[in-house]
This record gives C-alpha cells, structure tokens and sequence, in this order.
C-alpha cells in the first residue's frame, strides 16, 4: 500500500475532495455563445467514486477538464466555484493551477499511450512528477515509484522503471498512468473513461484496482463514463447528464433501479440485459440535441413520453425524491 | 471461392480458414539488420456455419481475428487456407453478402450526397433499369431505415452517429443481400442510439429475412440478436454454442472469464477480485492451448498440444482438454 503524502493543512475528511457548485462552461463562437454545462453542481467525499455517466456531449468530459483547468480555448467558465479539497481552483492563475494540478488532483485519459511521453522510461516520468510536486529526494522519490508501480499491480516492478511505454500493454500502460495520477498523492482524481480503450477482462482488473486505491489512500474519484455497467460496478454514487445539465444524482444502486428521470428510465431500459432476452428493446426516439439546437425548458422533452407543457416552458432543476435527485417537473408538482 | 450448394443448405459454410498476415520489416531492414521475416496468424483453422435466416455471432476481445473472419467472408482479404461457401439464394444464384462497418463517420464518403452513397450499388450492379427508378428504390430504402425521403439530398456530416449508421444500413440492403456481416455495428454508438440500431436490425431480419454474421465484443449485444455464438481467442473459436446454452452453462474457461468479467447492470459484482493475466500477443502465441497462461484449470497436457473442438453437448462445441476430459468422466457426451 503506498503511504498517503501527509497533507499539513485541515484534515482530509472534513473537507470533500471535490465541490462543485453553479459549475457553467461556455464557447464563444462566430455564431453566438454555446453553453456546454449548464448550471452543474456535484460533490464527491473523500475515499468516494462518483460516477459522471451520459451519452457523447452530454458535457461530462468538460465537466471533468472544467475541475482540472484544462477547457481548450475558447471554452470559459462563465458561472460557478470549483474546490478540490477546500480550496476553490477556478479562479487560480495557469502558474499556481500548475501546480495544483497533480499535487492535489490527478488526471487518468481515455488513452494511456498518448498520457505517456514515449521518449522517457516510466521511472523517469514518476520520478520527475514526484519531485516536482513534493519535496522528497531522487533516492526518496525512486522508491515512492517503486511503491506506486507494485500498489497499481505491475509486476517485476524495478525492472518495468526502466521500460518504455512502448513496451508495457494496453492494461499495463494504464495501471503506470493510474500511478502517474497517484504520484503527489492527491485529494481527487479525475478518470476520463479509464477503461473504454480496454478490453474487458482488462477493464475489470483497472475497476477493482481503482475501487482498491480509492479505499486505501481516500483520494476521491471522478469516474467519467459512458458505460452504464462500469458504473454499476464501480462507483459509489452516479450522476447522469443530458444536454450539458445533470438529470438525476444518487446513489448508484437506486439510480440503477429505481430510476426518477424519465431520460434514466430509457437510458436503462435500453440496455440489452445479460440474463434476459426480450424481442423489442425499449428505445429513446431521437438524439441528444446539438448544443447550438437546445430545446427551451427541460432539454429532454422533445424525446420524452412524458412531456407536457411546463416542461417546454420552464427548466426543472434537481430536487430531492426518495433517496436520488431528479430533474423533472413529473416529481415536482406534474407537467401541466 | 463461391461454390453454389443445394437449397436447404446453410448461408454460410466456413471450412477450416486460415489467415497469414506478413508482418516483416521492410526488405532493407531486414537485410541489414538481419531479421527473419515475420508472420502472424490472425485466424487458424475456423470452421463454423451459419444457417438461413438464423444470426451467428462471434465474440472475443481486441486481437482475436473476429474482424479478420468477418473480411475473409466478404472477400476482402483472400484466405490463405480452407475455404468459404455461400449457399444458394433467390433465383438459384449464390447468396449476395453484404458488409457494415463499425465507424460510420469513415464508412461514408463525405463528398457525396447520401442519395448518391446508396444509389452506388444500384448503379454499378445495375439493379434498376432507370434513373427514376433508382431514385424511386433509394428513397424506399432511406424510409426501411427510418429516415426521411428528403435525406437523400443531404451530406453524412448532417447526421449524428446513429443516423449515419442507418445510411450504412441503407446502402448495404440497396443491393439486395441476403448475408449481411456486421463488424462491430454499434460500437461507435451511444447506448439509447444503439437500442435504436439493434431494433432495426431486427426488424429487418423479420421483413427481409436476412441472415447475419455479427461481430462484437459486447456480449450484452450478441445475446439480444444472436442464434448462435462463437467465441474466439488468439485466432481460434474456442467455444461455439446455442445463445442460451453459452450464457448459462459456458464450457471453455476462457468463456467463464468473459462472462464473469462483463460489468453487470443488474447484479454487480462489486469487490471482486478482478482474474489477471492479458489476452498474449498473436505474434508470440502460447505453445499448446493459447489460453493456457490464464488458465485456473490448465493440466499440463494444455502447454503441449492445442485441443480440438469436440462437441460437448446436442449443438456446442468446446476446444478445452479439462471441458473434454469432464465429458468423459460424465457420460453426457451427446452425439453432436
């Protein structure tokens, strides 16, 4: 197990790992202002996995790049506070986000080839992440690689330092960038479809290896995914966006199966099962609206079997039900 | 390479295929630095049919050769061995096979209006005698797939990634195929769009009778459309069985663990501890039974000799020593 890096400030639990509150990300474009996320809040606690789930440009990839200070011009932050560990980041210039970023959150990509620079060792590239961000020696840092290399399950670790990227697999690669990520030893990781590039006996491993981090340091983790099942396996609490809003939030298993929000309700019955076989599977008609073509009130009323006349009118915003959060005028008061 | 056989014949007849691939380094490289030429065999020795109107399915992760056998059948790589029949179709000629691709954003292309990418095969095979009644066939077409007859006039980058599917679709029912072969249809796909393929896809097959060879590593996918399945690893089917027969009673170890590995919605398998081991590179095959470095049963006869694939039940076959030797002990060896 790698020892967590002492934090000198507050204590790790009282502060959640990651706050988001208000969150907005606009691009400014020749044909007027595009709103990729709209008014999302999330929070994620300490030892924590909050799945992030939606269809392509459902905006929870910009969510994710949001927190780390990476949105590609011209995208901004127009509204919102982001704080990862107590300390709000939105507002940091480039040079102190530097050095935030990997001290007190990681980021694990889709591709692990293109994270790695193929012209270092892998040992090269820990040790270099470690030194920059904490105050410990070559020797010192050297065998916090070594650590971070056996604690992500890479076997014969003091050989695999002195490899190339090239030379680890698919599976192998990403478990060096989950050690990447861990190196500083920070609050909140930020995963960005961690396993997508993976085959499945290989996505299995990463989830239950990234479960195990996160109950042995309590570094919190943003899992962005579109798989529902990685999800269901994974996270602790899920939070489902449509059209750049979150539509429902809580925790995974009533998420799953007593979903609120009607976009859930589809997106789940959609799914082909593993244990049943059915004729016709049930489908969502249409598509996720372009952001430049968003629907006035609820984004999901043009596709929803639901939908009344509130629902074109006015926008819902999340509230309480049961035990998750929906964003729907159907819990709140009826479509009329 | 199509040798017309009797009606009640299968679609499809594979007959002990072989795939070579040359990976060697260019003919200077090798001179200088005195390499051997370098080959792979991406499929070895595959036999398997597929029955009229019925979908067989094959399954494996990246690297198995699914692809590799989906382009041996359409005749776009030439086999190196064995070899491929098509049963007789309408009108006593061979059965008309027809591909869709994974990616629908480089299947189509973007210069041309999707009413001439769907008019193409009616043009070259010269289905239609004139122009309006081609026209008249591609507008029928785009509404079999669900789109709009005024579609025909617009460019593929007006479409999201499900409507460019359904125009795939389009242009290979345009030349009037009774073998489609799906590689991948909905792996580019968002899960609500994909429901909406899938259903396509099956409604077709009722309308049309088509028969399909899909292939797939989503094995939530295979099991909605699929007969029949193939399991492939590291170029060979190691398990083929009845859909039902695989998903509740796999033989082959290698068919466990991917069952076992797939994240489940409904019953996740949180906290388990993920198997180890990665599928090994088909350049460097294992000796003996290819799975046998992952195997939780291997016997030591398994690194020695590759076993065959013998029947194991009415319809499934199995290519695993421990299935076969177990088959032994229990007399439920039926004739097959």
């Amino acid at each position: 197990m790698v020892q967590p890096i002492p934090v000198p400030e507050d204590s790790i639990n009282a502060t959640p790992a990651l706050d988001v509150q208000g969150l907005s990300v606009e691009f400014p474009t020749r044909r007027g202002v595009l709103t990729a996320i709209d008014d999302v809040s999330m929070q994620i606690a300490p030892g924590e996995i909050l799945g992030v789930v939606g269809e392509s440009g459902a905006g929870k990839s910009i969510t994710g790049l949001a927190v780390l200070g990476l949105l590609e011009h011209p995208g901004r932050i127009a509204q919102g506070a982001i704080h990862v560990g107590g300390r709000r980041v939105d507002t940091l210039s480039e040079a102190e986000l530097t050095k935030v970023r990997g001290r007190e959150m990681g980021a694990i990509f889709q591709d692990p080839l293109t994270a790695l620079n193929p012209l270092f060792t892998v040992g090269k590239q820990l040790v270099e992440t470690i030194r920059l961000h904490t105050p410990l020696s070559k020797a010192q840092a050297e065998q916090r690689a070594l650590e971070l290399l056996r604690s992500v399950g890479i076997p014969a670790p003091e050989e695999r330092l002195r490899q190339y990227p090239h030379q680890f697999s698919g599976g192998m690669r990403q478990r060096v960038v989950i050690a990447l990520a861990l190196a500083a030893g920070p609050r909140l990781i930020i995963a960005d479809e961690p396993t997508t590039a993976l085959d499945v006996s290989i996505q299995a491993q990463i989830t239950a290896l990234l479960r195990k981090l996160c109950d042995e340091t309590g570094v919190g983790i943003m899992l962005v995914t579109h798989d529902m099942g990685v999800i269901a396996e994974t996270a602790d609490r899920v939070c489902v966006m449509y059209s750049g809003r979150v539509v429902e939030s809580g925790p995974v298993g009533d998420v799953i199966h007593n979903p609120q929000h009607p976009y859930t309700k589809g997106l789940m019955s959609a799914i082909p099962s593993l244990h049943d076989r059915v004729e016709v599977l049930s489908q969502i008609d249409g598509s996720m609206p372009r952001l430049n073509a968003r629907p006035p009130g609820c984004a999901f009323h043009p596709r929803c079997p639901y939908a009344g006349p509130k629902c074109s009118a006015q926008k819902p915003s999340l509230q309480q039900v049961d035990t998750t959060s929906a964003a729907c005028w159907l819990q709140q008061g009826g479509t009329e | 390479m199509s040798e017309v056989l009797e009606d009640t014949a299968p679609a499809l007849t594979v007959n002990h295929v072989s795939k070579v691939f040359d990976v060697s380094a260019p003919w200077l490289n090798r001179v200088l630095e005195r390499r051997p030429k370098l080959y792979v065999e991406a499929v070895s020795d595959i036999s398997f049919t597929v029955e009229k109107g019925t979908c067989f399915s094959i399954v494996g992760e990246s690297g198995c050769g699914k692809s590799t056998v989906a382009r041996l059948v359409t005749g776009l790589y030439a086999t190196t061995n064995g070899d491929i029949r098509f049963g007789t179709g309408a009108k006593g000629r061979p059965i008309k096979v027809q591909m869709i691709f994974q990616d629908p954003h480089s299947s189509l292309n973007p210069r041309w209006r999707v009413g001439d990418i769907i008019a193409e095969p009616i043009r070259e095979m010269k289905l239609r005698d004139t122009e309006k009644e081609t026209l008249e066939r591609v507008r029928e077409l785009l509404e079999t797939v669900g789109l709009g007859a005024d579609d025909a006039l617009k460019y593929p980058h007006e479409f999201s990634g499900g409507q460019r599917q359904r125009i795939s679709i389009a242009r290979a029912l345009a030349s009037e195929p009774e073998l489609l072969v799906c590689d991948e249809p909905t792996s580019a796909l968002d899960v609500s769009v994909q429901a909406q393929i899938l259903n396509l896809m099956r409604r077709l097959q009722d309308e049309l009778g088509l028969t399909y060879l899909f292939i797939s590593h989503d094995l939530s996918v295979v099991r909605h459309m699929s007969n029949h399945i193939a399991v492939m690893y590291l170029g060979r089917i190691v398990e083929q069985a009845p859909v039902e027969e695989l998903f509740t009673n796999p033989k082959h170890p290698y068919s466990k663990l991917l069952l076992a590995t797939i994240p489940d919605i409904e019953n996740p398998k949180r906290r388990v501890e993920a198997q180890a081991g990665e599928p090994p590179s088909p350049l460097n095959p294992p000796s003996g039974c290819a799975f046998h470095p992952r195997c939780p049963m291997a016997l030591p006869k398994c690194s020695q000799s590759a076993p065959e694939l013998c029947s194991t039940s009415r319809h499934g076959k199995a290519a695993c020593f421990v299935t076969q030797d177990m088959a032994v002990v229990e007399p439920v060896k039926a004739a097959g």
